[in-house]
């Protein structure tokens, strides 16, 4: 695959800095009943780049998630954020949740608010003046005042954008984010985030287990094997940007997904342990778990 | 960005809505949506078919073991009677002594145990330490029935008011504690997640997500720390007490005047339902988030 990104310099302002990750392991459990579910895991995501992780369910994807957040340390390896090592949750790491993470006992315009007002950051009114300016841009400027429950399922993570964004994240890391929203905004969810994305290239950490998404989305697949989780591949993604939906149909498209597709699939027959057999052509990825 | 903005504004050509109606014209519209609805006839039909029921038992066949028991229609002529032939009506000020002596100690056994239970629930439920250091003594006391202490209540404190204002708080207090407790360990972890990288401090953390999160137990807990501070506030008023509901029901047993017992049930049953709507008000008023998205489910 060829690089098509154009290397940006790391712009703290903006958003654009780099994420390493070197050989990274996390295990659970006691001594006699270990669980890898990273080990040694080795990537970098660039300044700007929306770089998405796809990989079997179960592979370990919100643990890296939980690590690169900072809600878990690594037992070995180092997590760096431009070239600084990562200790604990902060709000140059904005995480949007699996399921909705607002307040539930928040407005939607509390919840967005919620992050400067306690860290006492800037004077009210420009805060205020900030969400009002991103909830328009969201699409949610009549649901100020409602509270999460009022809203849809895409509304909701429309709201978390704004609420992460409004503290101008220096990484954003989004955990299968569209997951649960049904056929019809689902897309419409994808095409908004990537206008959004497009705007000022944030660098994004994009975490799916849908390979069409993840074409569609991202700079970058990091395509991780079963547990623990290690990286199988990573494929650039060659397409323009602004991204439009006709644009999966090329031929480029296709191969790739094809190729992600292979190697996925071998990945996941592992997770059956090799008791089933579909097909000659994965045989050689069956293997059993010890 | 505009296509997604679709959902939002959907429909248009609808005529243009009612307004919502304020004041007097509210009170008008609910009234008549209600009496449209089958739930006041059903209601009404309920309360006659006990009532009947009642009397057909007590005065209409005066069954065995029930001829003893006041009717309904002498329960009531005495009831609201200016010269009861019981003593007890609606015109003795000794009837508002009782139910204002109960009231009393009930506000007072309520507000102490929830000023009690609540911030011990909440830490016990937030930090484990705090858990570690109360929760077997507290779950060894919890079961204990609360007839189980009046002795020793009896001894500790002096006087009729105080012992039974201990009995019916530490009822009161065990519902409240254990429900706040569980109420902060129902808030999803991802709230917790999401107030840590918006950069929230354990204060910040306390007061906007543990306090809030844990609210809707914390009022199902009021509801039933009202219901059983009750309970105990009559058993003790029974066994120690000059006045109040339990002391008039179990003296009227005692002197072998039965409506008066039974007024004092009674009585009981409103003054008890009453205050439990009062919490629930409350309780909607301070979370109307938990109302909003209970009605989302149509609840």
């Amino acid at each position: 695959m060829t690089m098509s990104a154009v290397p940006v310099a790391v712009d703290h302002a903006a958003g654009k800095s780099r994420i390493e990750l070197k050989n990274v392991s996390r295990g659970f459990g006691e001594e006699w009943a270990r669980e890898e579910v990273v080990q040694n895991l080795t990537f970098e995501i660039k300044p700007g780049d929306l770089t998405c992780i796809v990989g079997p369910s179960g592979c370990g994807k919100s643990t890296i998630v939980n690590l690169v957040a900072g809600y878990d340390a690594p037992e070995s390896g180092e997590i760096l954020l431009n070239g600084q090592r990562i200790t604990g949750p902060g709000k140059d790491r904005m995480v949007v949740f699996q399921e909705t993470a607002l307040m539930p006992w928040q407005t939607t315009f509390d919840n967005v608010v919620f992050g400067p007002r306690l860290r006492g950051e800037g004077a009210r009114a420009d805060v205020d003046r900030e969400a009002h300016r991103l909830l328009e841009k969201v699409g949610l400027g009549d649901f100020k005042k409602k509270f999460p429950s009022q809203l849809s399922g895409g509304m909701q993570r429309r709201a978390e954008l704004a609420r992460a964004l409004i503290n101008k994240p220096l990484l954003l890391i989004m955990d299968e984010p569209f997951r649960g929203l049904d056929a019809m905004s689902r897309p419409l969810m994808q095409e908004f985030f990537l206008r959004l994305f497009e705007e000022n290239r944030r660098t994004n950490l994009f975490v799916t287990s849908e390979i069409e998404e993840a074409i569609f989305l991202a700079d970058r697949l990091v395509i991780l094997s079963n547990r623990p989780a290690q990286v199988r591949a990573i494929i650039e993604i060659p397409l323009p940007r602004p991204r439009q939906f006709h644009m999966m149909n090329s031929p480029e498209v296709f191969e790739i997904k094809r190729q992600a597709l292979e190697i996925l699939h071998d990945e996941a027959m592992k997770s059956f342990g090799g008791t089933i057999n579909v097909g000659a052509r994965h045989a050689g990825g069956a293997e059993a778990r010890p | 960005m505009s296509a997604i903005a679709h959902d939002v504004h959907a429909g248009g050509h609808s005529p243009a809505p009612r307004r919502q109606p304020t004041g007097f014209g509210m009170l008008l519209y609910r009234m008549k949506k209600g009496l449209g609805s089958s739930t006041p006839y059903l209601m009404m039909l309920g309360v006659a078919f006990w009532i009947f029921a009642y009397w057909l038992l007590c005065e209409g066949l005066s069954l065995p073991r029930f001829e003893k028991i006041p009717g309904p229609v002498t329960l009531l002529s005495d009831w609201l009677s200016a010269t009861p032939q019981q003593g007890t009506s609606i015109y003795t000020p000794d009837y508002y002594q009782h139910i204002w002596v109960s009231c009393r100690r009930i506000v007072i056994a309520f507000l102490l145990a929830t000023a009690l239970g609540v911030p011990l629930g909440l830490l016990m439920g937030w930090s484990r330490k705090v858990k570690d250091f109360t929760f077997p003594l507290f779950e060894t006391l919890r079961p204990i029935p609360i007839m189980a202490w009046v002795p020793l209540a009896i001894l500790m404190f002096a006087g009729y008011e105080t012992p039974v204002i201990f009995l019916a708080t530490l009822a009161s207090f065990f519902a409240t504690t254990l429900n706040t407790m569980l109420g902060v360990q129902s808030i999803d972890e991802s709230y917790f997640r999401a107030a840590g990288c918006l950069g929230s401090r354990k204060r910040d953390v306390f007061w906007n997500v543990v306090v809030p999160g844990a609210m809707p137990y914390i009022f199902t807990g009021l509801q039933i720390s009202i219901g059983v501070a009750w309970f105990s506030l009559v058993a003790a008023e029974m066994v120690s007490g000059d006045y109040g509901l339990g002391y008039l029901i179990l003296s009227s047993y005692v002197n072998s005047v039965t409506v008066p017992m039974v007024i004092g049930m009674l009585t009981l049953g409103f003054v008890g339902w009453f205050s439990s709507a009062i919490v629930r008000f409350v309780g909607n008023r301070l979370m109307q988030w938990h109302v909003k998205a209970l009605a989302m489910q149509g609840r």
